[in-house]
């Protein structure tokens, strides 16, 4: 424990701002993995227990692609979609067979997955580490704030996953597919009865994870380093967001997401040996106080 | 639990004792007897697994915490405490046990899905803890210097005939205490909450302190094999509290089955030849693994001693099976 650092780093502007912007990055990563993964267990009720595995798939595409093409954009679009449509053949293929099933063999099905995608990235990109470094139009001085670093990066980044936290959470309140999506989340025999076609509706909300989970992984490409097994730590992250902000929330995701984030950077100068003790003492916190998440509906 | 029941539980455990006393004079090879060993840990702590999941219905996956746990407990203890071997093996059941109460007391509230995944995020929390706290543990590297074997009770287990015969008689001896534990009124009551938690309920069964119980009980038993593994390798590394301990546990007992108490030990056994088979032939074995994962999952669900187990029931007394897997399987949502 080094309380010491903790304070003199909080007296400074500098590293108030530059921990600040660190650990938003790190939330926003945060959020989007959080956010498919809380759709998919909101609407199908199934946890994907591989969803660390699709953001590693991301991040290994953005970094082919960005090498192949040189555009960034390619290679985040690309990436993303690409994930997205692994993930409804993955959907279509093994999960959708083990929803009657209990969680054990949900849990054996994505724990294969996660093996056998962990070598299979082994095989076709090496086990080192890699490393993509900054795109070349983010090679550009970062913008001073108060003494502290802001890349410009860490702003594209910000905006692009707020950008898509607005439009989710849109999408699914205000329009006509969010509807059915809900609809099929509380009763799908119902939905289905009403002529909708709920596997059309589970395959694409499972492909929807996917895709937010890959473009997790394409951002994070220039601010980290990847490498096989990379996928396991953002998941178990995830899901302790997931608990604070309360199962199928996408506000209660950003929230838990900026919240864990914080507590991360801060934490590592504070309490570098106990900073993953601080989620987890905030999650059990949350869970003794409000079980349903901070944003969850209580049951 | 009737006496005759007892009985032939003490014969057969007497009886398996025999014949692994007796086996490495038919296989003196030295890969024989340490085949045996990494079998008791793994066995040890697979049964232990399934104290949780097959008979409780709660499916752990984070059980691998209480694995890394008693290895790397009992390897400071030793090495760093210079205690006896008795005494550490008491201690770290008693370290294993608090522990379990308190992260038993956080999770067994929670639901299915929740519960797994808590169980899980608490192993990562020990695994983190241990490769951040490099002073005690040494880090990733696992911890230097060996542990130390002192003799006792003119046990001397420095001496691998010495070391192979201690393991045997662990793993007899804590089946056996799992066979009664689960063959008791407590085992019992254990599965009926699996099967109805809400009736149990209603008849004024404390739901909540047998779950406890046995999730205390399957973390001490989860420690005893990884004290056994510890001891045998002499250390103790990250990777024994690495979450893949989980899912290897949880996959042994997929591949025995759950609904046969020694299920999990016959998982145990192919899983660890499976996995010195691969491991020679190829470097990928996780892709090897994960693809049989798939397979059994998606094919074989009762697993191999429960499909023998299926076609035997026709024979058998109604006592020895346990009942259908709980209805907590869900209704078909398409």
């Amino acid at each position: 424990m080094d309380l010491q650092a903790l304070l003199s780093c909080l007296s400074s502007a500098s590293c108030v701002v530059t921990q600040t912007t660190g650990g938003l990055i790190s939330g926003m990563l945060l959020f989007l993995v959080a956010a498919g993964l809380s759709l998919i267990f909101g609407t199908l009720k199934v946890t994907n227990f591989m969803h660390g595995s699709l953001y590693m798939l991301g991040a290994y595409f953005a970094y082919t692609l960005y090498n192949l093409t040189g555009s960034y954009t390619v290679a985040v679009i690309g990436a993303a979609i690409g994930v997205g449509v692994f993930a409804l053949i993955f959907e279509r293929l093994f999960m959708s067979r083990v929803y009657s099933a209990d969680v054990l063999m949900q849990l054996l099905v994505c724990y294969g997955f996660i093996l056998i995608l962990d070598d299979a990235v082994k095989i076709i990109w090496g086990a080192e580490f890699l490393s993509m470094g900054m795109p070349a139009a983010f090679q550009r001085p970062p913008i001073i704030v108060a003494g502290g670093v802001l890349p410009v990066f860490y702003l594209f980044l910000i905006g692009v996953t707020l950008l898509v936290a607005v439009a989710l959470a849109y999408v699914i309140t205000k329009t006509r597919i969010g509807k059915i999506v809900r609809a099929a989340a509380i009763n799908p025999t119902m939905t289905s009865a009403l002529g909708i076609n709920t596997a059309l509706v589970f395959g694409g909300v499972f492909a929807l994870g996917g895709l937010l989970a890959g473009l997790a992984g394409a951002l994070a490409v220039p601010v980290r380093s990847l490498v096989s097994g990379m996928g396991f730590s953002i998941l178990i992250e995830s899901f302790i967001v997931t608990v604070i902000g309360g199962m199928g929330s996408v506000g209660g995701a950003l929230v838990g997401a900026l919240l864990i984030g914080l507590v991360r950077s801060f934490g590592t100068i504070g309490f570098p040996l106990f900073t993953e003790g601080l989620m987890f003492l905030f999650m059990t916190a949350v869970l003794i106080v409000k079980p349903s998440g901070l944003f969850g509906k209580d049951r | 639990m009737p006496r005759s029941t007892l009985t032939r539980d003490l014969l057969f455990a007497v009886g398996g004792l025999v014949l692994l006393v007796v086996l490495p004079l038919v296989f003196p090879e030295k890969a024989f007897s340490d085949f045996v060993i990494r079998l008791s840990a793994f066995a040890i702590y697979a049964t232990s697994l399934n104290l949780l999941i097959g008979y409780g219905g709660m499916v752990s996956f984070g059980h691998g915490l209480f694995y890394g746990l008693g290895a790397y407990s009992f390897a400071l203890l030793m090495q760093k405490m210079g205690t006896s071997i008795p005494l550490a093996f008491a201690l770290t059941i008693l370290v294993n046990g608090a522990v379990a109460a308190v992260i038993g007391a956080i999770c067994i509230r929670l639901k299915e899905i929740y519960f797994s995944f808590l169980t899980l995020a608490f192993q990562m929390l020990l695994h983190s803890l241990i490769i951040a706290w490099t002073a005690v543990t040494g880090g990733d590297q696992g911890l230097t210097g060996g542990v130390p074997r002192p003799p006792f009770l003119g046990i001397r287990l420095d001496e691998p005939r010495h070391l192979y015969l201690f393991c045997c008689a662990v793993l007899v001896i804590s089946l056996f205490l799992m066979r009664h534990l689960v063959q008791s009124p407590f085992g019992y009551t254990l599965r009926m909450i699996r099967d109805n938690p809400r009736r149990a309920e209603f008849l004024g069964i404390p739901v909540w302190r047998v779950r406890l119980l046995a999730f205390v009980a399957a973390g001490i038993f989860g420690g005893v094999g990884g004290m056994l593994i510890s001891l045998f390798v002499s250390s103790a590394y990250p990777d024994f509290a690495y979450w893949t301990v989980s899912g290897e546990g949880v996959f042994m007992i997929l591949l025995g089955g759950m609904k046969v108490f020694l299920g999990p030990l016959v998982g145990a056994a192919i899983l660890l030849v499976l996995n010195d088979t691969v491991t020679r032939l190829t470097e990928h074995y996780s892709l090897v693994l994960g693809i049989v994962i798939l397979v059994f999952a998606l094919g074989l669900r009762s697993g191999l001693l429960g499909l023998v187990a299926d076609l035997w029931t026709k024979r058998a007394a109604r006592s020895r099976r346990i009942a259908q897997t709980p209805a907590q399987a869900r209704t078909e949502r398409h």
